[in-house]
């Protein structure tokens, strides 16, 4: 249950926030810091399932994807994840991190117009997080990193399947607003911890690392270690 | 017009404009080879030949899912909740791409299966069933429900003669055994109890499905009569206060 603590040894790190918040960043960075530090982790991303990679990518091609589907689809996608990668190293006391969880279906979802009561019911299923990390940025901090990488924008991304612009730029701004709206909303609803994703990549980490070593107080490795080292107390 | 007034299941789709639906959404329900598809051959071209549009939608064969979950059967890679979301993504493709358009349009929509399968398989299978009527929240409510009623021991016979028991219809993947024949039976009369219970709840009409395929065509055939005529009745206009007048006398 998305509401309850879980019951495993290990722990599960998830990091939110729009396109362009710098996000993916700051994870690669904690996985870094860490393994350095001795941890097993484990690293997953939102829609990187084979199991619907093919519905997902004949319905975006062809603009088949209604806002039910493409919910429906990525909760395909997080279950199959949940069952075969994040349960598994949280059962077995590794540290799991992953880029997005179902906030992001909440309020993506929820901006694309499906009923926000029913998209939460659908993600019933999931864990809570031991540290849910929310990187929050203003809609042009966001454009500006995402235009000066790659060119262009990504059709859904932008929300361009709802048809608010045929701009993608203009689209992406009026999307991603209502996106940003309801992520602030959740931070009360489920307990995230929001970080200004404004500031330097360095002060930023500097923060996040603070935040899971508080997390990590309670944590003593894996379920392996743990036998190892009662086995040698004795 | 036929089914006026269609109404969603649960939270249904905000986002959609679904405007007036003229058509009608009949829902053919019942377990495994109970004969739910050689009997919605017959009915079309029956319906047709009384000048109704038809269009027919099935269980899995979206275009969007149908290879996906065909393929992930195959594997059996699946849990019990991707199944039913795989299960719930493959109705909400053909929701608002097959059947709302069709309705819209007037048509009568024939459905083998809806998302009653989908109750009693995860009913029987012990997933939370709240969830799982969650999951179909934007379903439209059918306007008529015909269940092919069967007990175990006369469908037992209609698969051996049929196409035989398969993984999936004989519950294999519950591991209730290692013996085909002993699982099916036990997994079949968990459903067929789990569609008799639904079948209480949301009324469905019910079929013996035990008679020769001609006798429930024509028991079929009536049910639908009947409901064409109740929903084809022309609204009256509500009398007038000086025509209740005459009438009082």
């Amino acid at each position: 249950m998305v509401t309850e603590p879980h019951p495993y040894p290990g722990k599960l790190i998830i990091v939110e926030g729009i396109d362009g918040s710098g996000k993916s960043t700051q994870l690669a960075l904690l996985y870094r810091w860490l393994v350095s530090q001795g941890h097993k982790v484990f690293f997953t991303e939102w829609n990187s399932s084979v199991l619907v990679r093919r519905s997902m990518k004949r319905g975006k091609k062809k603009d088949l994807l209604t806002p039910t589907t493409f919910s429906l689809l990525h909760a395909v996608d997080f279950a199959d994840r949940l069952t075969y990668k994040i349960l598994p190293p949280l059962k077995a006391g590794m540290i799991v991190l992953a880029d997005r969880f179902v906030y992001t279906a909440f309020s993506r979802d929820a901006a694309r117009g499906v009923h926000p009561g029913w998209v939460r019911a659908v993600y019933r299923f999931a864990p809570r997080p031991d540290l849910a990390l929310y990187f929050r940025v203003p809609i042009e901090v966001a454009l500006e990193r995402i235009l000066s990488g790659r060119a262009k924008l990504k059709y859904h991304e932008a929300g361009m399947d709802l048809g608010l612009s045929r701009d993608p730029v203009e689209s992406f701004r009026l999307f991603q607003s209502r996106v940003l709206e309801l992520y602030d909303a959740q931070v009360r609803e489920f307990d995230l911890k929001a970080v200004d994703a404004t500031g330097d990549i360095n002060s930023q980490q500097l923060l996040v690392r603070r935040m899971v070593r508080r997390v990590l107080r309670d944590y003593h490795g894996t379920v392996a270690d743990v036998a190892a080292a009662l086995s040698e107390a004795q | 017009m036929h089914g006026e007034d269609k109404a969603f299941y649960g939270h249904g789709l905000p986002y959609l404009k679904v405007g007036r639906l003229a058509g009608s959404l009949i829902v053919i329900e019942g377990t495994d080879s109970v004969g739910r598809s050689t009997q919605i051959e017959q009915l079309v071209p029956w319906l047709e030949v009384q000048g109704y549009a038809v269009t027919k939608t099935g269980w899995t064969r979206s275009p969007l899912l149908s290879e996906t979950i065909n393929e992930a059967k195959a594997g059996h890679e699946l849990t019990v909740t991707t199944f039913s979301l795989l299960y719930a993504a493959d109705f909400a493709d053909r929701l608002e791409n097959e059947i709302i358009p069709a309705l819209r349009a007037g048509f009568i929509v024939v459905a083998d299966r809806y998302m009653y399968t989908a109750f009693a398989r995860n009913a029987v299978m012990g997933v939370d069933r709240e969830w799982t009527r969650e999951l179909f929240g934007p379903a439209l409510v059918p306007d008529l429900v015909l269940y092919l009623k069967i007990d175990v021991d006369s469908l037992v016979p209609r698969v051996l003669e049929g196409k035989g028991m398969d993984y999936w219809e004989s519950g294999m993947h519950l591991a209730m055994g290692s013996d085909i024949f002993e699982s099916f039976r036990r997994y079949q009369t968990r459903l067929i109890r789990e569609y008799n219970r639904l079948a209480r709840e949301f009324q469905f009409t019910s079929v013996d499905a035990r008679h020769p395929v001609e006798q429930i065509q024509g028991l079929l055939r009536q049910h639908i009569s009947s409901y064409l005529d109740r929903s084809k009745r022309p609204h009256l206009p509500p009398v007038t206060p000086v025509e209740r007048k005459v009438v009082d006398g």
